[in-house]
Protein backbone atom coordinates (compact mmCIF):
# COMPACT_ATOMS: atom_id res chain seq x y z
CA UNK A 1 0.00 0.00 0.00
CA UNK A 2 1.22 3.48 -0.86
CA UNK A 3 1.66 6.00 1.92
CA UNK A 4 2.62 9.45 0.70
CA UNK A 5 3.58 11.38 -2.39
CA UNK A 6 5.86 14.41 -2.54
CA UNK A 7 6.70 16.48 -5.59
CA UNK A 8 9.76 18.72 -5.32
CA UNK A 9 10.60 21.33 -7.95
CA UNK A 10 14.06 21.83 -9.37
CA UNK A 11 15.04 24.46 -6.83
CA UNK A 12 14.14 22.19 -3.94
CA UNK A 13 10.76 23.48 -2.80
CA UNK A 14 7.95 21.10 -2.08
CA UNK A 15 5.18 21.88 -4.54
CA UNK A 16 2.82 19.00 -3.78
CA UNK A 17 2.17 16.66 -0.91
CA UNK A 18 -0.59 14.12 -0.59
CA UNK A 19 -1.42 11.30 1.82
CA UNK A 20 -2.30 8.23 -0.17
CA UNK A 21 -3.59 6.11 2.69
CA UNK A 22 -5.10 6.53 6.13
CA UNK A 23 -2.02 4.70 7.44
CA UNK A 24 0.25 7.55 6.37
CA UNK A 25 1.92 9.40 9.24
CA UNK A 26 0.32 12.78 9.92
CA UNK A 27 2.71 15.56 8.98
CA UNK A 28 2.04 19.23 9.46
CA UNK A 29 2.48 21.26 6.30
CA UNK A 30 5.63 22.79 7.78
CA UNK A 31 7.07 19.34 8.41
CA UNK A 32 6.39 18.17 4.89
CA UNK A 33 7.95 21.33 3.44
CA UNK A 34 11.04 20.75 5.55
CA UNK A 35 11.14 17.10 4.56
CA UNK A 36 10.91 18.04 0.89
CA UNK A 37 13.81 20.44 0.90
CA UNK A 38 15.92 18.20 3.14
CA UNK A 39 15.43 15.32 0.74
CA UNK A 40 16.36 17.60 -2.14
CA UNK A 41 19.63 18.54 -0.42
CA UNK A 42 20.48 14.97 0.52
CA UNK A 43 19.80 13.90 -3.02
CA UNK A 44 22.16 16.58 -4.35
CA UNK A 45 24.88 15.72 -1.84
CA UNK A 46 24.55 12.01 -2.58
CA UNK A 47 25.11 12.76 -6.25
CA UNK A 48 28.13 14.94 -5.42
CA UNK A 49 29.93 12.48 -3.17
CA UNK A 50 29.53 9.62 -5.63
CA UNK A 51 32.94 8.38 -6.84
CA UNK A 52 31.58 8.06 -10.37
CA UNK A 53 28.75 10.08 -11.86
CA UNK A 54 25.50 9.18 -10.20
CA UNK A 55 21.95 10.38 -10.46
CA UNK A 56 21.50 10.54 -6.69
CA UNK A 57 19.13 8.67 -4.41
CA UNK A 58 16.76 6.38 -6.25
CA UNK A 59 15.40 4.27 -3.43
CA UNK A 60 15.52 3.82 0.31
CA UNK A 61 14.53 0.62 2.09
CA UNK A 62 13.71 0.47 5.77
CA UNK A 63 12.04 -2.13 7.97
CA UNK A 64 8.68 -0.39 7.93
CA UNK A 65 8.50 1.47 4.62
CA UNK A 66 10.22 1.95 1.30
CA UNK A 67 10.79 5.10 -0.66
CA UNK A 68 11.31 5.58 -4.35
CA UNK A 69 12.40 8.76 -6.10
CA UNK A 70 12.02 9.63 -9.77
CA UNK A 71 14.05 12.61 -10.89
CA UNK A 72 12.99 13.88 -14.29
CA UNK A 73 15.48 15.28 -16.78
CA UNK A 74 13.95 18.68 -16.17
CA UNK A 75 14.93 18.50 -12.50
CA UNK A 76 11.65 17.80 -10.73
CA UNK A 77 11.51 14.98 -8.20
CA UNK A 78 8.60 12.65 -7.59
CA UNK A 79 8.99 10.84 -4.29
CA UNK A 80 6.63 8.14 -3.10
CA UNK A 81 6.64 6.14 0.12
CA UNK A 82 4.92 2.79 0.58
CA UNK A 83 4.71 -0.22 2.87
CA UNK A 84 7.63 -2.64 2.48
CA UNK A 85 5.99 -5.26 0.26
CA UNK A 86 4.43 -2.83 -2.24
CA UNK A 87 5.49 -3.71 -5.78
CA UNK A 88 5.95 -1.50 -8.85
CA UNK A 89 6.78 1.79 -7.17
CA UNK A 90 8.66 3.03 -10.23
CA UNK A 91 5.75 2.17 -12.53
CA UNK A 92 3.37 4.18 -10.35
CA UNK A 93 5.80 7.11 -10.28
CA UNK A 94 5.99 7.08 -14.07
CA UNK A 95 2.20 7.09 -14.18
CA UNK A 96 2.09 10.03 -11.79
CA UNK A 97 4.64 11.90 -13.91
CA UNK A 98 2.36 11.43 -16.92
CA UNK A 99 -0.63 12.70 -14.95
CA UNK A 100 1.45 15.70 -13.92
CA UNK A 101 2.27 16.54 -17.54
CA UNK A 102 -1.42 16.28 -18.45
CA UNK A 103 -3.30 17.84 -15.58
CA UNK A 104 -0.73 20.23 -14.13
CA UNK A 105 1.50 21.44 -16.97
CA UNK A 106 -1.32 21.63 -19.50
CA UNK A 107 -3.48 23.66 -17.16
CA UNK A 108 -2.88 27.15 -18.52
CA UNK A 109 -3.49 28.71 -15.11
CA UNK A 110 -0.78 26.68 -13.44
CA UNK A 111 2.44 28.65 -12.99
CA UNK A 112 5.62 26.63 -13.40
CA UNK A 113 7.54 25.80 -10.20
CA UNK A 114 4.66 26.95 -7.99
CA UNK A 115 2.66 24.80 -5.55
CA UNK A 116 0.22 22.53 -7.35
CA UNK A 117 -3.42 23.19 -6.64
CA UNK A 118 -5.11 21.33 -9.43
CA UNK A 119 -8.23 19.42 -8.48
CA UNK A 120 -8.16 17.32 -11.66
CA UNK A 121 -4.63 16.18 -10.92
CA UNK A 122 -5.56 15.12 -7.39
CA UNK A 123 -8.62 13.25 -8.63
CA UNK A 124 -6.70 11.29 -11.26
CA UNK A 125 -3.90 10.65 -8.81
CA UNK A 126 -6.34 9.11 -6.34
CA UNK A 127 -7.83 6.91 -9.05
CA UNK A 128 -4.42 5.73 -10.18
CA UNK A 129 -3.28 4.91 -6.66
CA UNK A 130 -6.54 3.11 -5.91
CA UNK A 131 -6.11 0.97 -9.00
CA UNK A 132 -2.62 -0.12 -7.97
CA UNK A 133 -3.64 -0.64 -4.37
CA UNK A 134 -6.52 -2.88 -5.47
CA UNK A 135 -4.25 -4.87 -7.76
CA UNK A 136 -1.64 -5.52 -5.08
CA UNK A 137 -4.10 -6.50 -2.38
CA UNK B 1 24.29 5.88 -37.19
CA UNK B 2 21.85 4.09 -39.49
CA UNK B 3 20.66 1.75 -36.77
CA UNK B 4 20.19 4.50 -34.22
CA UNK B 5 18.27 6.52 -36.81
CA UNK B 6 15.88 3.61 -37.19
CA UNK B 7 15.48 3.39 -33.47
CA UNK B 8 14.47 7.04 -33.29
CA UNK B 9 11.92 6.48 -36.03
CA UNK B 10 10.47 3.50 -34.17
CA UNK B 11 10.23 5.45 -30.92
CA UNK B 12 8.52 8.24 -32.82
CA UNK B 13 5.95 5.81 -34.24
CA UNK B 14 5.26 4.36 -30.82
CA UNK B 15 4.83 7.77 -29.23
CA UNK B 16 2.57 8.89 -32.06
CA UNK B 17 0.33 5.84 -31.61
CA UNK B 18 -0.01 6.57 -27.92
CA UNK B 19 -1.00 10.21 -28.28
CA UNK B 20 -4.60 11.32 -28.46
CA UNK B 21 -5.31 12.87 -31.86
CA UNK B 22 -7.07 16.00 -32.97
CA UNK B 23 -8.39 16.82 -36.42
CA UNK B 24 -5.51 18.36 -38.41
CA UNK B 25 -7.79 20.83 -40.15
CA UNK B 26 -9.14 22.08 -36.84
CA UNK B 27 -5.60 22.47 -35.57
CA UNK B 28 -4.41 24.36 -38.66
CA UNK B 29 -7.45 26.65 -38.58
CA UNK B 30 -7.08 27.40 -34.88
CA UNK B 31 -3.43 28.24 -35.35
CA UNK B 32 -4.32 30.41 -38.34
CA UNK B 33 -6.91 32.33 -36.33
CA UNK B 34 -4.37 32.93 -33.59
CA UNK B 35 -1.69 34.21 -35.98
CA UNK B 36 -4.24 36.45 -37.66
CA UNK B 37 -5.24 37.93 -34.31
CA UNK B 38 -1.58 38.68 -33.57
CA UNK B 39 -1.15 40.30 -36.97
CA UNK B 40 -4.11 42.56 -36.25
CA UNK B 41 -2.97 43.37 -32.73
CA UNK B 42 0.66 44.16 -33.46
CA UNK B 43 0.73 45.37 -37.07
CA UNK B 44 4.54 45.28 -37.02
CA UNK B 45 5.62 41.94 -38.52
CA UNK B 46 8.79 41.67 -36.45
CA UNK B 47 6.72 42.02 -33.29
CA UNK B 48 4.40 39.25 -34.46
CA UNK B 49 7.36 36.99 -35.15
CA UNK B 50 8.74 37.71 -31.68
CA UNK B 51 5.36 37.09 -30.10
CA UNK B 52 5.01 33.73 -31.86
CA UNK B 53 8.47 32.79 -30.64
CA UNK B 54 7.58 33.73 -27.05
CA UNK B 55 4.36 31.75 -27.19
CA UNK B 56 6.29 28.79 -28.50
CA UNK B 57 8.82 29.15 -25.69
CA UNK B 58 6.06 29.05 -23.09
CA UNK B 59 4.65 25.94 -24.73
CA UNK B 60 8.09 24.32 -24.97
CA UNK B 61 9.00 24.65 -21.30
CA UNK B 62 5.84 22.68 -20.43
CA UNK B 63 5.79 20.33 -23.36
CA UNK B 64 9.25 18.90 -22.67
CA UNK B 65 8.00 17.06 -19.60
CA UNK B 66 5.18 15.46 -21.53
CA UNK B 67 7.67 14.45 -24.17
CA UNK B 68 10.02 12.88 -21.63
CA UNK B 69 7.18 11.18 -19.76
CA UNK B 70 5.46 9.65 -22.75
CA UNK B 71 8.03 9.13 -25.48
CA UNK B 72 10.19 6.63 -23.64
CA UNK B 73 13.42 8.38 -24.63
CA UNK B 74 15.98 8.88 -21.90
CA UNK B 75 18.75 11.44 -21.66
CA UNK B 76 20.46 12.12 -24.99
CA UNK B 77 24.11 11.14 -25.28
CA UNK B 78 25.17 14.12 -27.39
CA UNK B 79 23.82 16.86 -29.62
CA UNK B 80 23.51 14.50 -32.60
CA UNK B 81 21.30 12.28 -30.52
CA UNK B 82 19.31 15.33 -29.43
CA UNK B 83 18.85 16.47 -33.01
CA UNK B 84 17.62 13.06 -34.16
CA UNK B 85 15.30 12.85 -31.18
CA UNK B 86 13.75 16.23 -31.98
CA UNK B 87 13.32 15.44 -35.66
CA UNK B 88 12.24 11.82 -35.54
CA UNK B 89 10.51 11.45 -32.18
CA UNK B 90 9.26 14.85 -31.04
CA UNK B 91 7.94 16.11 -34.38
CA UNK B 92 6.29 12.76 -35.00
CA UNK B 93 4.77 12.64 -31.55
CA UNK B 94 3.26 16.13 -31.51
CA UNK B 95 2.74 17.02 -35.18
CA UNK B 96 2.52 13.60 -36.81
CA UNK B 97 5.26 14.38 -39.31
CA UNK B 98 8.87 13.27 -39.47
CA UNK B 99 11.61 15.84 -39.98
CA UNK B 100 15.17 15.30 -41.19
CA UNK B 101 18.38 16.50 -39.58
CA UNK B 102 20.80 18.13 -42.01
CA UNK B 103 23.50 20.77 -42.50
CA UNK B 104 25.72 20.18 -39.48
CA UNK B 105 28.36 22.83 -39.04
CA UNK B 106 32.00 21.82 -38.69
CA UNK B 107 32.07 22.02 -34.89
CA UNK B 108 28.92 19.94 -34.53
CA UNK B 109 27.19 22.70 -32.57
CA UNK B 110 24.55 23.73 -35.11
CA UNK B 111 22.15 21.76 -37.25
CA UNK B 112 19.00 22.18 -39.28
CA UNK B 113 15.69 20.49 -38.82
CA UNK B 114 14.24 20.10 -42.28
CA UNK B 115 10.50 19.82 -42.46
CA UNK B 116 9.06 18.74 -45.80
CA UNK B 117 5.52 18.61 -44.57
CA UNK B 118 4.31 21.31 -42.18
CA UNK B 119 0.73 20.75 -41.02
CA UNK B 120 0.46 24.37 -39.83
CA UNK B 121 0.61 25.84 -43.33
CA UNK B 122 -1.72 23.53 -45.23
CA UNK B 123 -4.13 26.30 -46.25
CA UNK B 124 -1.85 29.32 -46.03
CA UNK B 125 -0.66 31.78 -48.65
CA UNK B 126 1.29 34.81 -47.49
CA UNK B 127 0.04 38.06 -49.02
CA UNK B 128 2.76 40.49 -50.20
CA UNK B 129 2.26 42.91 -47.29
CA UNK B 130 3.10 40.11 -44.84
CA UNK B 131 5.98 38.62 -46.76
CA UNK B 132 8.29 39.00 -43.73
CA UNK B 133 5.97 37.04 -41.45
CA UNK B 134 7.46 33.85 -40.04
CA UNK B 135 4.16 32.05 -39.92
CA UNK B 136 5.35 28.92 -38.12
CA UNK B 137 7.78 30.74 -35.81
CA UNK B 138 6.05 29.14 -32.83
CA UNK B 139 7.99 25.95 -33.64
CA UNK B 140 11.32 27.74 -33.05
CA UNK B 141 10.10 28.88 -29.66
CA UNK B 142 8.96 25.40 -28.72
CA UNK B 143 12.37 23.90 -29.52
CA UNK B 144 14.19 26.68 -27.66
CA UNK B 145 11.96 26.38 -24.57
CA UNK B 146 12.08 22.62 -24.46
CA UNK B 147 15.86 22.42 -24.77
CA UNK B 148 16.37 25.11 -22.15
CA UNK B 149 14.58 22.91 -19.62
CA UNK B 150 17.12 20.18 -20.25
CA UNK B 151 20.07 22.53 -19.73
CA UNK B 152 20.73 23.48 -23.35
CA UNK B 153 20.63 27.11 -24.42
CA UNK B 154 20.01 27.31 -28.13
CA UNK B 155 19.19 29.88 -30.74
CA UNK B 156 16.55 28.87 -33.15
CA UNK B 157 15.27 30.54 -36.32
CA UNK B 158 13.49 29.79 -39.57
CA UNK B 159 16.17 29.67 -42.25
CA UNK B 160 13.88 28.61 -45.07
CA UNK B 161 10.13 28.70 -45.29
CA UNK B 162 7.90 27.24 -47.98
CA UNK B 163 5.49 30.15 -47.51
CA UNK B 164 8.22 32.59 -48.50
CA UNK B 165 9.03 30.71 -51.68
CA UNK B 166 11.65 28.21 -50.53
CA UNK B 167 11.30 24.58 -51.50
CA UNK B 168 11.30 23.32 -47.91
CA UNK B 169 11.07 24.43 -44.30
CA UNK B 170 14.36 24.63 -42.46
CA UNK B 171 14.71 25.47 -38.79
CA UNK B 172 18.27 26.32 -37.84
CA UNK B 173 19.25 25.34 -34.29
CA UNK B 174 22.51 26.59 -32.81
CA UNK B 175 23.77 25.40 -29.46
CA UNK B 176 25.07 28.36 -27.47
CA UNK B 177 25.77 26.89 -24.09
CA UNK B 178 25.19 23.82 -21.99
CA UNK B 179 24.08 25.05 -18.58
CA UNK B 180 25.84 23.24 -15.79
CA UNK B 181 23.64 21.57 -13.25
CA UNK B 182 24.46 23.26 -10.01
CA UNK B 183 23.24 24.39 -6.65
CA UNK B 184 21.31 27.61 -6.42
CA UNK B 185 23.24 30.74 -5.51
CA UNK B 186 21.47 30.67 -2.17
CA UNK B 187 23.28 27.45 -1.35
CA UNK B 188 26.71 28.95 -1.96
CA UNK B 189 25.91 32.08 -0.03
CA UNK B 190 25.31 29.93 3.02
CA UNK B 191 28.79 28.40 2.84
Amino acid sequence: MFLQLFIINKSGSLIFHQDLSPAAPRLSSNDSLRLGSTFHSLHAIAAQVAPIASSGIEKLETATYRLRCLQTLTGAKFVITAQPNTPELEVVLQGIYELYTDYVLKNPFYELEMPIRCELFTQHLEKLVERYNAASR
Amino acid sequence: MATSGKQHTRLGEQAWNKMSKVNAEFFALTYGAMVMQLVQDFEDTAAVNAQLDTMGYNIGVRLIDEFLAKSGTGACADLRDTAETIAKVAFKMFLGVVAEVANWNADGTAFSVVLYDNPLIEFVELPPQHCELLYSNVLCGVIRGALEMVQMKVECRFARDVLRGDDLNEIRVELKEVLAEQMDDQYFEGM
